[in-house]
């Protein structure tokens, strides 16, 4: 375990390395670089820019600014923002939990709603409630985040107005009951996606394990079918349902960042737009960067809670 | 030789095919015609349709703006410039669908020449770009995407080629996963011993048993740059108006979604009958070409 658990952190650090570097280069594919928003002031001359290079250290090496870059990076020094003097990853931290609010909303609902699909779907395999879902997981996952959450705000908050049309509370009302209205309508944008993913991966697991021998034992020992299937089977299906949990981290962030636009969410995607319209270049690649380590934190962890939730799995 | 022979005896060895399994074949062959079908016709309307609107979609009509659709001429309505709502929609196809195809063809070329190289020189070469291509996967796409978009000048030209540069990984994941398996196989052996170059390998020999899984992945890609292109213009990083495209259409309909609700639902639905037509078809190709689901 220990030697897995190390060669796991390696080869994450390896990956690290590479995004940081991918990274890097994007930064520098920006015409003007770090420059850029200086050159837009009015009255700046050319010796002007020379030496704010110079200041930022821009006119050495491009592996040598690699190198002070990545190591900062990796002492939780991001940058400040070029919008308000802020460090980036306190701009990051103060955007963070909205997003993670949604995140484990949208989650929490597409375990709940997904996997009941799922095993129903594997239960009555081919009935018509299995292919309704099935067609059903294939149009959610077509129709785009916005679209769908624009729909949402005509009909629940236009037409019916149940819900609130955006933002995170109203202002002067912090209650836990006004958060949670308002959370209401983007968890579930978000959770279309995730539904549809989580009830076809159920499916597939449950039917995986339904065909397998100890809950055909289970069968011949004349348990109740309801026992069989929750307590023996759901239970085994269950641990595969763990990596996937894991591998959402990009698809959910991604929505995250179109769920937010749409309902004023004042999270980290709201805050990556707003900063690329400010060319706010530190806080871009801060929350670049801070994105595709939460993904690497994802696999790693649902890895590690897979060999704690399975014995059959040997990590070595 | 073993698996040809089990792959001939397992049709006999299954219980008959009950009513309910034909139903299965019947409804997933039916989705893929369905979806050929829709992909079709909105090809179709996008090409004549400009031409069948009498409208021009960029002529502004100031006094008949916000027309409801279906009680006009109009047949969509009028956008908040008076602007044709057909013509614009018809003429956004032909932006979004074009997007769609070409990203797809560039990735498709990107990740099978990756996949390839790293499925066939296994060991370094293989190890180092897959390792690039998990790196890249690290980011969320939609953030990847947005970075690079704030990069460049948006054109057609530009979106399709930032949206291609991130949506090659999964073809490169996947021939370079089918090449690997194949290259141990005798075929590739007895090649490599009359003295084949690799490319002549790569080919004459791998790929042309690879183009299965690709044509898969290439219809599933399509279904994802159409996404993607939606996503970034609705976020205004895309396609520039004047020019439409269903994504970039959305873009201020948020706005107008009490007063214009039919400029929010076109475009949506357009977006969502393509997605999911080439999704559909994706989904039939696969089951299609899977020797394996017989044996299911």
């Amino acid at each position: 375990m220990g030697r897995y658990l190390l060669g796991r952190l390696g080869q994450n650090l390896v990956l690290l390395w590479l995004v940081s570097m991918i990274g890097f280069g994007v930064l520098y594919l920006a015409p003007g670089g770090p420059l850029s928003q200086f050159a837009l002031v009015p009255g700046m001359s050319q010796e002007d820019i020379a030496r704010i290079a110079a200041q930022m250290g821009l006119d050495r090496p491009l592996p040598v600014q690699y190198w002070e870059w990545f190591t900062r990076l990796l002492t939780g020094d991001w940058g400040r923002s070029y919008r308000d003097s802020q460090p980036v990853l306190h701009v990051i931290g103060s955007h963070l939990w909205a997003t993670l609010e949604l995140m484990i909303a949208a989650i929490l609902i597409a375990v709940l709603l997904g996997g009941w699909i799922g095993v129903m779907g594997a239960i009555r395999r081919y009935s018509f409630f299995d292919y309704l879902a099935t067609i059903g997981a294939m149009v959610a996952l077509s129709i785009p985040t916005f679209w769908f959450g624009l729909v949402t705000i005509y009909i629940f908050s236009v037409k019916l107005g149940w819900l609130p049309p955006g933002n995170r509370y109203t202002v002067g009302d912090g209650s836990f009951w006004n958060y949670l209205h308002h959370l209401i309508a983007p968890a579930l944008v978000l959770a279309l996606v995730e539904v549809a993913i989580w009830s076809r991966y159920m499916r597939a697991a449950m039917l995986d394990v339904i065909n397998q021998d100890f809950v055909r034992t289970a069968r011949a020992k004349g348990l109740p079918e309801r026992q069989i299937l929750f307590r023996h089977a759901l239970r085994n299906a269950l641990i595969p349902m763990i990596t996937l949990a894991g591998l959402q981290m990009p698809t959910l962030l991604g929505g995250a960042l179109v769920t937010e636009t749409v309902f004023t969410w004042p999270g980290m995607g709201r805050l990556f737009l707003d900063s690329l319209g400010y060319r706010d270049y530190p806080v871009v690649m801060g929350i670049l960067m801070f994105t595709a380590v939460m993904v690497l934190l994802g696999n790693l962890l649902a890895d590690l809670l897979c060999a704690v939730a399975d014995p059959r799995i040997r990590l070595d | 030789m073993a698996q040809v022979a089990a792959a001939a005896i397992e049709p006999v060895v299954l219980p008959p095919p009950t009513r309910h399994r034909a139903l299965r074949r019947f409804l997933r062959h039916r989705l893929a015609v369905f979806g050929l079908v829709t992909i079709v016709l909105l090809v179709l309307l996008s090409a004549f349709g400009p031409y069948l609107v009498p409208y021009d979609q960029l002529f502004i009509d100031i006094r008949n703006r916000f027309a409801p659709p279906f009680v006009s001429a109009h047949i969509f309505g009028t956008d908040p410039l008076g602007r044709d709502h057909a013509a614009r929609l018809f003429n956004a196809g032909r932006i979004s669908l074009t997007v769609g195809f070409l990203a797809m063809m560039i990735s498709i070329v990107i990740g099978t020449v990756v996949g390839a190289v790293a499925g066939f020189y296994g060991r370094w070469v293989g190890a180092v770009l897959m390792r690039i291509v998990d790196a890249i996967l690290c980011f969320p796409s939609v953030f990847l995407l947005l970075a690079l978009a704030a990069f460049i000048k948006p054109n057609v030209l530009t979106i399709t080629l930032i949206i291609a540069a991130t949506s090659w990984m999964e073809v490169a994941r996947v021939v370079q996963n089918q090449i690997r398996s194949l290259r141990e196989r005798d075929f590739t052996v007895a090649a490599e011993m009359i003295g084949a170059s690799d490319t002549a390998i790569i080919f004459r020999e791998l790929l042309p048993n690879v183009i299965g899984p690709i044509v898969v992945a290439a219809t599933l890609t399509v279904a994802r740059a159409i996404l993607m292109e939606s996503y970034i213009s609705f976020l205004g990083y895309g396609i520039q108006p004047p020019m439409a495209s269903w994504g970039n259409m959305l873009n201020n309909a948020q706005q107008y979604l009490t007063s214009a609700p039919w400029l929010a639902i076109f475009p949506g639905v357009m977006i969502t009958l393509a997605v999911a037509s080439f999704n559909f078809v994706g989904d039939g190709l696969r089951d299609a070409l899977d020797d394996r689901l017989d044996a299911q």
